[in-house]
């Protein structure tokens, strides 16, 4: 076990490592300069030049990537240029949005895709079974934007039950944050619930076609405790590949949910900042995210192993 | 040696007998093909020019002149649909050529030289990419070559390369240990000429239902990178793009974001039967419709 | 459990009807207003050039010694009136007294000083520098006196220190301005949750009358269909630059809205790029020009809001003349001057900016050049890919489009290395003309004769003046329908009883 986990820690370093080259190379080849960005269509070349003093950016390229590196070995981001204000202070302030944004997502994507999945599979090819694997596969095709513009015009615009967009914030108490996240989350859930809920239902119909549940079945266990006994356990594996890959993908990949509800989270953070050429911003972004992924692909790797010990042997 | 080429010529004699029982292919294969011969028909023909403007007759709802009525500009939405089809579909499909091109060769060559570090580069490489936040890539490569329906292919592309990487090092690495390839080895075929001729051969059902998936989701993330402005360039349609510039008007004119919004769900949905359908028929032991 | 629950928001009820009950004959004093764009920090002396800067912090919580009033005149602000000398090179400006600035400091002479001071110091971060180059000294003359010295004469110099750029700020406060500005104004910041709004509330030690709003909330909502769903839904008293005119006659219809339609200094362009073939032909810049018909732009792309101009000067200007026909919609015209000038079916480059109003009235522009046999490839590019590749000097475009908002500004089109790439020699004699002269009726002759110049020169495809749209809740009072600077005077708003 020692051994298998010093082996996926040395190439999670040498990943991280290599996206933070990557992610630097991009952000050298970027048309455009934060400083004439920030200055506008009036500035004087002495303004420009002062303020790329100011911000650092006449340093030569290498001594920028290891001032970038360091500092953030060291939990310092740098300052934003647009914003003026410490990196990771923005990151915090978007993290109270995307991560209560995930996490409700998510949560909703399992309730929903739990039991419709073991509905499904408990009673296969019943009536049950047909109607929830269409509605999955209604739900796998509709692009989660076009459902959130869908949500807004019937929930905000025309019942305003909840508004249309924007962050309540969490100070005013839980229930205005939580309200501004209520269609967000439905928006982005629909389409994750119904793939979460397909893999289930074919992950426990081909744990309940092992030999060894056949084994048992036929020495009088029923389908039912064959299907929660067993099945379930095994069917893990497949199902927790997926959440972890969706959880990486709630954080990051909601920039359009985002922009449809006007919602200030890490994703649009990174869209906006790339427009305002906010480049270490979206370099320290960019690299959380990357760093986020890697480390729940880790930990599901380490998860697959607590469940099924003899995967240790192929990783 | 002649025993895999043997199945492979019985599932193909019972393939279309199968193709025909198979509901969700049926299905699939109908609302697929329609969209592709409505993509390619409008090459031949549109009731109107897609691009032609009528600014006093705009925002007309559905006619027996405009079908589908017209936009913010008085063009007819259903001329749009039908060039829209076009553009997503050829988004889709060469950024899936791009995935499979490089994918399949790499997933083969990591295969052949399993647990070396070569295979432990490709894959790793594999992973790296999956970790970046593909919308925000998609948003860099903009940023820095432009927006153009090539770009948003390159950014499906890519993350379309381990997609396909993974899926062919999996079934290739579980082919290699097979006896039919060992005695092609005994023979003195080298892993290149192996990899082309025998195991490429028994992967491509895996493949093709691969493709299915990936064309889907192909077209969705078009619709993506469009809505946020990062595709074709007007005057172009798109039916992402059809549903970015829809949405302010959609108490004016709901039908503007509906039947884009209903094309692409039609579209993938054919597609994700279709590949139902084909892994049901390629593999009748996972024959219940899996995903 | 549920009971209790219902108890408690029954408690909940009866103690807000018991505390609203006598404030009901009282007017709200909170407002919510929309605006699209989120400042990236709150000094408009340092912090940069977005106008949301500007929008948010002047005259509310920052004041210049000069301030520009909601029909674009100079009014007096911190300086209570000023005195310029017969050659028009010392201006002297008497200060208000007794004021503070929000954390307590006294403001004076020196404050003055030392903001313009610093604003045209050789490593200034304003993004306005051109308005303090003139400045050869400023002087203390006591307390509550300041001399500042030119060194050439300036026509509009009072109108500049009216500019957000030149508001004055305090040396003890300067550095921290950009997150927590401190001015002399009736508001201070509250708080500031970055991406989503931001609250200005009463300075305490602002002198003063006290205004009437007691806590303002500015909401960011970029996009087009977030910003008309939430004033659908009024989550926004009031939405200043409203970005979808589509939605307005809906927003007439309602009763419980009302529709603000002003003008702007925003002289809407379809840039040629003068320096670069087949452009820099004459004939084909007015083939262009001919092509285009103004009024379809303004009903496809604005929904009918935008004043047509045919030249680069803003229609509620005294000294503007309509020169639409020079470069009327005739595309026979069109064709046939592109024959003449050999290029019949020239190709061009169009790189449009992400303004709602350039991409919206770029496929139409493309589909009437088309109509006279040019081919227009549109490139929809990011600001800082437009500002970098085409406004500062790469020249790398056949046209684009884009809304210049600052007053007076048709003499920048005679600027060396200007975007536009124009030989402006004849444009460059007159605004010299203009500058030395001191009588308002000369003043306006050759400001027409600078309006023709431009629109006889083809130096642009002039569109339209941009309209300021506001969208606010019927109750709400003392908005400004014009936008002469980007500013939102909040002292001057209240709600109706």
């Amino acid at each position: 076990m020692i051994r298998f986990l010093a082996g996926r820690l040395l190439s999670v370093a040498l990943s991280l490592l290599a996206a933070s080259i990557i992610i630097f190379l991009v952000m050298e080849v970027l048309p455009g300069d934060p400083a004439q960005f920030i200055l506008g269509m009036n500035a004087r070349p002495d303004t420009l030049a002062a303020l790329r003093t100011q911000l650092g950016l006449d340093a030569p390229p290498l001594l920028r990537y290891f001032n970038w590196l360091f500092g953030m070995l060291h939990g310092d981001f740098g300052l934003s240029y647009t914003y003026r204000v410490p990196v990771s202070e923005l990151i915090m302030q978007r993290i109270g949005v995307s991560l209560p944004l995930a996490i409700i997502s998510l949560t909703l994507t399992l309730l929903i895709a739990f039991p419709a999945g073991i509905l499904a599979a408990s009673k296969r090819n019943s009536l049950t079974d047909v109607g929830v694997m269409g509605v999955t596969q209604i739900g796998v095709a509709v692009p989660n934007f076009w459902f959130a513009i869908i949500l807004v015009y019937v929930f905000a615009v025309t019942l305003h039950w909840f508004s249309a967009g924007g962050f309540g914030g969490w100070n005013k108490g839980l229930w205005p944050g939580l309200r501004s996240l209520v269609l967000p989350s439905i928006a982005l859930a629909l389409p994750q619930a119904s793939i979460l809920a397909r893999v289930m239902r074919s992950a426990l119909l081909d744990t309940l076609d092992e030999d060894y549940i056949r084994t048992a079945r036929a020495r009088g266990l029923s389908r039912r405790q064959a299907l929660w006994g067993h099945a379930l356990r095994n069917a893990l594996i497949p199902v927790l590949t997926i959440i972890g890959l969706q959880f990486a993908f709630l954080l990051a990949g909601t920039i359009i949910i985002e922009n449809v509800f006007s919602l200030p989270g890490l994703g649009r953070l990174i869209f906006q900042a790339i427009g305002q050429r906010d480049l270490i911003v979206v370099k320290s972004v960019v690299m959380l995210l990357v760093f986020a992924v890697i480390l729940v692909n880790f930990l599901v790797d380490v998860a697959y192993v607590a469940i099924d010990p003899r995967l240790r042997r192929r990783a | 040696m002649t025993a895999p080429a043997t199945t492979a010529d019985t599932r193909r004699a019972g393939w279309l007998y199968q193709a025909l029982r198979s509901p969700s292919f049926m299905a699939g294969a109908i609302i697929a093909g329609i969209f592709v011969i409505i993509a390619l028909g409008s090459f031949v023909w549109t009731p109107y020019d897609y691009a032609a403007q009528n600014i006093p007759n705009k925002l007309k709802g559905m006619n027996a002149a405009n079908w589908f009525g017209t936009d913010q500009y008085g063009r007819d939405v259903f001329s749009m649909i039908l060039v829209g089809a076009r553009t997503s579909i050829a988004v889709a499909v060469i950024a899936v050529g791009l995935g499979v091109m490089i994918g399949v060769p790499l997933g083969l060559w990591a295969a052949a030289r399993r647990g070396t570090l070569l295979d432990e580069v490709i894959m790793r490489a594999n992973d790296l990419v999956f970790a970046f936040p593909a919308l925000l890539i998609a948003v860099l490569i903009t940023a820095i070559f432009g927006p153009s329906a090539t770009n948003a292919v390159i950014a499906i592309g890519i993350f379309n390369i381990p997609v396909f990487a993974r899926l062919t090092r999996a079934a290739a690495i579980s082919l290699w240990t097979r006896d039919f390839i060992l005695s092609a080895r005994v023979a003195g075929k080298g892993a290149a000429r192996i990899s082309a001729e025998h195991i490429l051969p028994n992967i491509l059902n895996t493949l093709v239902v691969q493709i299915t998936i990936q064309f889907s989701l192909g077209i969705l993330a078009e619709a993506a990178l469009a809505y946020v402005g990062l595709g074709a360039q007007p005057p172009i349609p798109s039916w992402g793009k059809m549903l970015a510039d829809s949405q302010t008007l959609i108490a004016l004119a709901p039908h503007l974001a509906i039947i884009p919004g209903l094309c692409i769900i039609l579209t993938v949905l054919g597609l994700n039967l279709l590949g139902d359908g084909l892994r049901d028929i390629f593999d009748p032991r996972l024959q219940r419709g899996r995903r | 459990m549920r009971k209790s629950l219902l108890l408690l928001a029954l408690a909940g009820v009866l103690a807000s009807t018991t505390a609203i009950t006598p404030a009901l004959a009282q007017a709200r004093t909170d407002l919510t207003i929309g605006i699209q764009l989120e400042p990236t920090n709150l000094d408009p002396t340092t912090g940069g050039a977005p106008a949301a800067i500007r929008t948010v912090t002047v005259l509310n919580i920052f004041n210049g010694l000069t301030r520009i009033d909601k029909d674009g005149a100079v009014q007096p602000d911190l300086a209570t009136s000023w005195d310029i000398s017969e050659d028009g090179l010392t201006y002297t400006f008497h200060l208000k007294t007794g004021i503070t600035f929000s954390d307590g400091t006294p403001f004076t002479a020196d404050d003055v000083k030392w903001t313009l001071d610093r604003n045209r110091a050789p490593d200034s971060l304003s993004a306005q520098k051109q308005l303090f180059t003139n400045i050869a000294a400023v002087d203390v003359v006591d307390p509550a006196t300041v001399k500042i010295t030119l060194t050439q004469p300036q026509g509009d110099f009072v109108y500049g220190l009216g500019w957000g750029d030149a508001v004055i700020v305090s040396p003890k406060t300067a550095e921290t301005n950009l997150t927590n500005p401190v001015g002399t104004g009736p508001y201070q910041l509250g708080e500031w949750v970055k991406a989503d709004h931001l609250t200005l509330v009463p300075n305490p030690n602002y002198t003063g009358d006290k205004p009437s709003l007691e806590n303002v909330t500015f909401k960011f909502i970029s996009d087009p269909s977030a910003a008309s769903a939430a004033v659908m839904a009024g989550d926004v008293d009031v939405f200043s630059g409203f970005p979808a005119p589509e939605l307005l006659e809906q927003f007439k219809a309602d009763p419980n809205l009302q529709v603000l339609v002003g003008t702007t200094q925003g002289e809407t362009i379809l840039a040629y790029n003068n320096g670069r073939p087949p452009l820099d032909n004459i004939k084909v810049r007015e083939a262009v020009s001919h092509a285009i018909d103004r009024q379809a732009i303004i009903d496809g792309a604005q929904f009918g809001y935008g004043t047509p101009i045919g030249s680069f000067f803003p229609p509620n200007d005294p000294a503007y003349v309509d020169l639409t026909d020079i470069s009327n919609f005739d595309p026979e015209k069109s064709k046939a001057l592109l024959a003449e000038a050999g290029v019949p079916n020239p190709t061009l480059e169009f790189k449009v900016p992400p303004a709602s109003y350039a991409r919206a009235a770029a496929p139409i522009i493309q589909q009437q050049l088309a109509n006279v046999g040019i081919t227009v490839n549109i490139t929809n590019v990011e600001w800082a890919d437009w500002i970098a590749n085409v406004f500062q000097g790469a020249y790398d475009y056949d046209l684009t489009m884009v809304s210049h908002v600052e007053a007076n500004d048709f003499a920048a089109f005679g600027k060396p290395g200007y975007y536009i790439n124009y030989k402006a020699d004849a444009l460059n004699a007159l605004v010299t003309q203009l500058n030395a002269t001191t009588d308002p009726a000369k003043q306006i002759a050759l400001k027409q004769d600078i309006q023709r110049q431009l629109a006889n020169d083809f130096a642009a495809g002039y569109l339209f003046e941009f309209a300021n749209i506001t969208v606010a809740n019927k109750d709400v009072q003392g908005l400004w329908e014009n936008a002469p600077q980007p500013i939102t005077e909040l002292a001057a708003l209240s709600w109706a009883e």
